[in-house]
């Protein structure tokens, strides 16, 4: 009934010459003819025309001529309504089709979906899929997506609680959402906290609870040099000066590590021995101390204290040490 | 996919609006084929082509939409005025434009050249709706595999069967196996290819980065019918049902764990108990849980199963096994 009714107004205001009063869109859209009183149709009527704008429907309100000048006309025009014509080529349509299905497991898939559909509305060949051979995905898992993704289109202040990994609780921020970025299969938020007056990036995850909206559309500006990759970016763990090690690792094992060997020699029928470079100490520390006991590290000194460390706090935290 | 049984009056009227003028341009096209391609089911389209059926730009007849479903061929006329679809919505621009924008950095990419013209395109098509897209950036994949992601994806297009040396870093094991490709998949930031692996004699998922060597064979590599793609909306994690539901807590520093291991749920511990998480983890094989909790150092642990505790505790005694000074020390 009332996709009906908007449908009709549409339709009438897109077929009319000259803007419309209201009273005679009352005459021609039968489901306002059926409302009770003026009032009525009118709280309808205005209802109507802001979800006819939110779909991005452009009804304009113009003045109907000199002697209907205190009350507005309504219309639609055709040109600011439709689509512009283009011609998408076949191999075009092809790429506009996987840019549509990366989508396609994401909360977007719907317009993505639809705007694939649009253009290819007036092509005539068949919808066929080229194939390409490749199937991008972008997921959308992070319950805070849709919000913060409208507020970055929108420009919209928000409010949302944000728990970084080394916290027990969540605190709440309050910033300007800049840009959002997916960067190594996460989302990230560029924004600027306004409780830290800086920049800050947020990892999309870590957003608990309800995103609140705090200000009105467009109440903020973007900075003009602002570069969403190079923001998140800076995240990266800044890479120090490498440092050698040499680990005794098991024949069989310890894959990943040989890969990226500068030597690998072997010492007898159980260990080969390696030489390689590592980055960071504690990160790497805990990537020997996975592979348990099929890698022992030779040196360096503060390298073997670490591992030790990490395999004995697994040890005590799982029931052991009280010997 | 049948659209949400939820769906209000506006989304519907956006839905018909893009649907007109896709029929328009395709007259006496068949029922069921039209609902295939709208995406939506028969009994969906029927009710819609009803509705539309009522509306006008007035009530006579001659001012009604005409539309016609009988014989199962779909005709829609008497619609010029919405006969061209209306422009794009910022959702709509921005998912291609982003879309585009991913694809190009992908690479190794022959249709670059199309992606780039597409895009010039939309961009003029989407008009203001097109700015907003600047502020949302996707990166498909990390391009550490250019090379092998372009020897992948000409197996494929020539069907041929390819020979892996893959990785297998949870087991630490370096594996070898005959492959029919089916498709590349970008996905959370990596590139699979999945095939159907004679070795396992099943559908598999194989990260690009992981694979060590890669030999494009002389045999057909057409997939054996029972080879299925497998459903990736969840991500490419496929827990089982009968596999084991292992309970871990995590405290404050190790709660990234739930970020990046497929959890099943996770629960907040209040700070009074220490804070971080309590997770659960279905898993049909612990040994990369191991490897984990080894990593963690104690910053997480399971708490049950009781046999998955004792594993856990044994393999971190036998690392630390090799250290026999410094476990001395301790003691």
């Amino acid at each position: 009934m009332k996709t009906e009714r908007l449908l009709n107004l549409v339709l009438v205001l897109l077929y009319a010459r000259r803007p419309l009063a209201k009273a005679q869109i009352r005459q021609l859209v039968p489901q306002y003819g059926q409302s009770a009183s003026t009032e009525a149709f009118e709280r309808m009527f205005e209802r109507d025309k802001d979800e006819l704008r939110e779909l991005g429907i452009p009804l304009v309100t113009e003045d109907i001529d000199v002697l209907w000048d205190d009350e507005p006309g309504y219309r639609i025009h055709q040109r600011d309504y439709a689509l512009p014509d283009i011609a998408f080529e076949p191999d075009e349509l092809a790429v506009l089709g996987l840019a549509s299905r990366t989508w396609a497991q994401a909360s977007l898939a719907g317009p993505a979906a639809q705007a694939l559909r649009k253009l290819r509305a007036a092509g005539v060949e068949r919808d066929t899929d080229a194939l390409i051979g490749i199937e991008p995905r972008l997921r959308t898992a992070e319950p805070a997506f849709d919000a913060v993704k409208d507020a970055v289109v929108r420009r919209v202040p928000l409010t949302f609680t944000y728990r970084r990994p080394e916290a027990t609780e969540g605190s709440e921020r309050r910033v300007q959402p800049w840009s959002l970025v997916s960067w190594h299969g996460r989302w990230y938020l560029n924004a600027f906290d306004e409780d830290r007056q800086a920049p800050r990036v947020f990892r999309l995850s870590r957003v608990s609870g309800p995103v609140r909206a705090t200000g009105r559309p467009g109440s903020f500006e973007v900075p003009a040099d602002h570069e969403p990759r190079v923001m998140v970016g800076t995240l990266a763990a800044a890479g120090g000066q490498p440092s050698p090690a040499v680990l005794r690792v098991r024949h069989g094992a310890g894959h990943a590590l040989r890969r990226r060997a500068r030597t690998v020699g072997d010492v007898d029928d159980t260990w080969s021995l390696l030489d390689l470079d590592y980055a960071d100490l504690w990160a790497f520390a805990e990537e020997v101390a996975g592979y348990g006991a099929d890698v022992v590290v030779e040196q360096p000194a503060e390298l073997v204290d670490a591992v030790v460390e990490r395999l004995s706090g697994a040890v005590a935290a799982h029931g052991g040490g009280e010997a | 996919m049948p659209p949400a049984p939820q769906e209000t009056a506006t989304a519907r009227l956006a839905r018909l609006l893009t649907m007109v003028p896709w029929l328009v341009n395709r007259q006496g096209i068949d029922l069921a084929q039209a609902a295939e391609d709208l995406g939506v089911s028969t009994e969906q389209l029927e009710a819609d082509l009803q509705l539309l059926f009522l509306c006008g730009y007035g009530q006579m007849p001659d001012e009604l939409i005409e539309a016609d479903w009988e014989g199962g061929r779909v005709f829609v006329g008497n619609a010029d005025s919405i006969a061209r679809p209306l422009r794009l919505g910022v959702d709509e621009a921005v998912t291609l434009i982003v879309g585009l924008r991913a694809l190009r950095e992908v690479p190794g990419l022959d249709e670059r050249d199309a992606v780039d013209r597409a895009l010039a395109k939309l961009e003029a098509a989407a008009g203001e709706a097109a700015a907003p897209a600047s502020r949302v950036l996707a990166e498909v994949a990390d391009d550490t595999s250019a090379d092998l992601l372009a020897r992948v994806r000409a197996a494929l297009a020539d069907r041929r069967r390819v020979h892996l040396r893959y990785l297998v870093p949870a087991r630490d094991e370096a594996t070898e196996r005959d492959v029919d490709p089916m498709r590349v998949v970008g996905i959370d930031g990596r590139w699979y290819l999945e095939g159907w692996c004679h070795r396992a004699e099943d559908t598999r998922l194989f990260r690009l980065d992981r694979v060590e060597e890669l030999t494009v064979l002389d045999v057909d590599g057409t997939p054996p019918p029972e080879a299925t793609e497998r459903d990736l909306s969840e991500g490419t994690f496929r827990p089982a049902p009968d596999d084991l539901v292992v309970t871990v807590r995590l405290l404050p520093g190790a709660t990234w764990v739930a970020d990046y291991y497929p959890v099943e749920s996770a629960e907040e511990v209040p700070a009074a108990d220490g804070g971080g998480l309590l997770v659960r983890i279905r898993t049909a094989d612990t040994a990369w849980l191991r490897r984990l909790l080894w990593r963690l150092g104690g910053r997480g642990y399971v708490t049950e199963p009781a046999d998955v505790v004792a594993e856990v505790r044994e393999g971190a005694a036998a690392g630390l096994a090799g250290y026999p000074d410094h476990v001395a020390g301790r003691r």
